[in-house]
C-alpha cells in the first residue's frame, strides 16, 4: 500500500514538473554560472588535492545544486495549503508517509537530472572524471536532495507564510554552503573554519564525491561520506514523517 | 442506527494567551440519509467540528463514530466512508480537471481504469464532461464548485461532509447545486452534512438543523420546529429564530457615539 501510494503521489508531482521547464531547468542556473564563470579562475591555482581544479569545483557545485534545491521544495507546499490541496489529499486514506515520500523522489529525481546536466557541461569545460566516480556523486546528489527536501517540507507543515519560510531557508542555506566547502576545499581553511565545517554534515558528502571524482573509493572520506548521507537521510524522513503524521495544517 | 453521534465532542487549542476552547461538548445523532445543516456565528466551532469528524483533528475530549467507525480509534476506515469538501476546494489550478479527479479516485485506492471510469460519469452528472481537459484554473466559480463536489465523491462516499458550499455563487449556481445534493440524498441515499451562513440554504435544503454557539449546540429541529420554538411561530423568519437561539440581536441603535 505505501509502494501505491508513494508511486501515485510520486506520479501527480513528476507529471507536475514535466509540465514546466521553468521549474526542470531553472535550478540549475546558479551552478552553471558558478561553473561558467568561477571555474576558469581555479585552473591554475593550488587548490591543496589531486586531479584538476574542475575535479574539485564540480562536486561542489553539484551540492550546491542539491542543497538550494532541495532545501526550498517545501515551498510548493506552502501553496497547496493555501489552495487546499494539502487538507483534500489528508482526508483521503492514502499513507501520510507517501504524501511526503512522493514529493521527496520527485525532487530527487529532479536535482539529478539537473545534475546530468551540469556535469556534460562540466565535460566541455574540460572535467575528466571516471564514470564510477560520477555515478557515485549522482547517487550522493539524490540523498542530500532527499534528506533536505523532507526537513524543508516538514518545515513548510509548520510555518504559515512564504514570508517566515523563504528568509528562514536562505538563513540556513546560504551558512550551509560557505562551511561545507562546497566552492573551495575546507583543506585550505584556517584551523577554527575547519573545525567549523566538520558541524556541517555536507562537509563530509563533498569530501566524499571529491574523493570519487580523483577514482579513489576505498578513503576514510568515502566512509564518512556514506554514514553521514545514510545517517543524515534516515533523521530527515523520519522528522518529516512524524510531522506528516500529525500536521494540523 | 445513527450514521454520526457524538458525545461530548471536545477540542481544546492550546495558545499562548492560554487554552482556547474552541468546541466545548457538542453532541449529535445523524440518522442515514438525512441532510442535516450545521449553523452558527462566526467562531461557534463550525469548522472545528467538522475538522475532527473528517479526521484531520483530533478531538481533545469525547468520542464519535462517523459510518459506523470510531474517529480517534479507526481514522483510516472513517476516510474511505466518508468525503469532505472544504471550503477552499482544494484543486490545483495548474493541473487538468481530468488528472485531478483520476488521481483523487486513486488516492481512494479506486484502480486505474475505476477511477478513469468513475471521473467521466460523475463529469457527465455534474455536467464537468466538456471541462473534464481544462485546467482548474480556467473554471468559473459554479464549475470550480461542481468540481469540488465531484472530488468528494470519486469514492461513493455514505457521508458528504460540506463546508459552506455555495460561498461566493450566483443564485442560479446556487439553485444548481441544491439540487445536486437533494438527488444525492434521493438516489444514493448519501447523508449530507453541511455548514451554511445562508439561512435561506439552510431553511430550502436541510431536513434538520443544528445550531452551535459558543462550541455547544444551543438548538437541534426541523427549521419549523425551531421556528415555532424560538420564533414564536412557523411563520417567523429563520433570520428572527437564529437570532432568538444565538442572543445576538441587531446592533444597538444611537448608545454610543462613534469614536472621534
Amino acid at each position: 500500500m505505501l509502494a501505491h501510494d508513494t508511486a501515485l503521489v510520486f506520479g501527480r508531482y513528476a507529471r507536475q514538473t514535466l509540465r514546466s521547464r521553468f521549474q526542470m531547468l531553472f535550478g540549475i542556473l546558479m551552478p552553471l554560472l558558478y561553473l561558467l564563470f568561477f571555474g576558469p579562475l581555479l585552473t591554475d591555482l593550488p587548490l591543496g588535492s589531486q586531479g584538476s581544479s574542475w575535479q574539485v569545483l564540480v562536486p561542489g557545485l553539484l551540492l550546491q545544486l542539491g542543497l538550494f534545491g532541495a532545501s526550498f521544495s517545501g515551498f510548493s507546499i506552502i501553496i497547496e495549503k493555501q489552495t487546499g490541496v494539502i487538507e483534500r489529499m489528508r482526508v483521503t486514506p492514502v499513507s501520510r508517509l507517501a504524501l511526503l515520500l512522493g514529493r521527496v523522489l520527485r525532487d530527487a529525481l529532479l536535482f539529478v537530472f539537473q545534475s546530468v546536466l551540469l556535469v556534460l557541461t562540466a565535460l566541455v569545460m574540460g572535467l575528466r572524471a571516471p564514470l564510477v566516480g560520477v555515478l557515485i556523486g549522482f547517487a550522493f546528489v539524490a540523498l542530500l536532495s532527499v534528506s533536505l527536501a523532507a526537513l524543508s517540507c516538514a518545515f513548510a507543515m509548520t510555518v504559515r507564510t512564504p514570508q517566515e519560510f523563504g528568509p528562514a531557508i536562505n538563513a540556513i542555506a546560504m551558512p550551509s554552503m560557505l562551511l561545507s566547502g562546497l566552492m573551495l576545499p575546507m583543506a585550505l581553511a584556517p584551523g577554527w573554519l575547519d573545525v567549523l565545517s566538520r558541524f556541517m554534515p555536507v562537509r563530509y558528502l563533498v569530501d566524499a564525491v571529491r574523493d570519487a571524482y580523483i577514482g579513489s573509493y576505498a578513503t576514510s572520506s568515502m566512509l564518512y561520506g556514506v554514514i553521514v548521507a545514510v545517517g543524515f537521510t534516515t533523521l530527515a524522513v523520519t522528522v518529516g514523517t512524524r510531522v506528516f503524521r500529525k500536521a494540523g495544517a | 442506527m445513527a450514521i454520526i453521534s457524538t458525545a461530548g465532542l471536545a477540542r481544546t487549542f492550546q495558545t499562548k494567551q492560554g487554552p482556547v476552547e474552541a468546541v466545548r461538548g457538542v453532541d449529535l445523532t445523524v440518522q442515514p440519509g438525512e441532510i442535516v445543516g450545521f449553523l452558527g456565528p462566526n467562531g461557534a466551532g463550525k469548522t472545528t467540528t467538522l475538522r475532527m469528524l473528517t479526521t484531520l483533528l483530533a478531538p481533545t475530549g469525547g468520542a464519535a463514530t462517523v459510518a459506523g467507525c470510531d474517529l480517534v480509534r479507526e481514522p483510516g476506515r472513517v476516510r474511505e466512508k466518508t468525503g469532505y469538501v472544504a471550503q477552499s476546494g482544494g484543486v490545483d489550478p495548474t493541473i487538468s480537471v481530468r488528472e485531478e479527479l483520476v488521481t483523487q479516485g486513486r488516492l481512494y485506492r479506486l484502480t486505474k481504469p475505476q477511477a478513469i471510469a468513475r471521473a467521466e460519469d460523475l463529469a457527465r452528472e455534474l455536467d464537468l464532461t466538456e471541462l473534464l481537459d481544462r485546467k482548474c484554473a480556467a473554471l468559473s466559480g459554479g464549475q470550480r464548485r461542481r468540481l469540488d463536489i465531484a472530488m468528494g465523491l470519486m469514492h461513493r462516499p455514505e457521508v458528504l461532509f460540506l463546508d459552506e458550499p455555495t460561498t461566493g455563487l450566483d443564485p442560479g449556481s446556487r439553485a444548481d447545486l441544491w439540487d445536486l445534493v437533494r438527488r444525492l440524498r434521493d438516489e444514493y441515499g448519501t447523508t449530507v452534512f453541511l455548514t451554511t451562513h445562508y439561512l435561506d440554504e439552510a431553511d430550502a435544503l436541510a431536513d434538520r438543523l443544528v445550531i452551535v454557539d459558543k462550541g455547544t449546540v444551543v438548538a437541534e429541529g426541523t427549521p419549523s420546529a425551531l421556528k415555532l420554538k424560538y420564533g414564536g411561530s412557523i411563520d417567523a423568519t429563520l433570520q428572527d429564530t437564529f437570532l432568538a437561539i444565538t442572543g445576538r440581536s441587531a446592533p444597538p441603535q444611537d448608545t454610543t457615539p462613534v469614536a472621534v
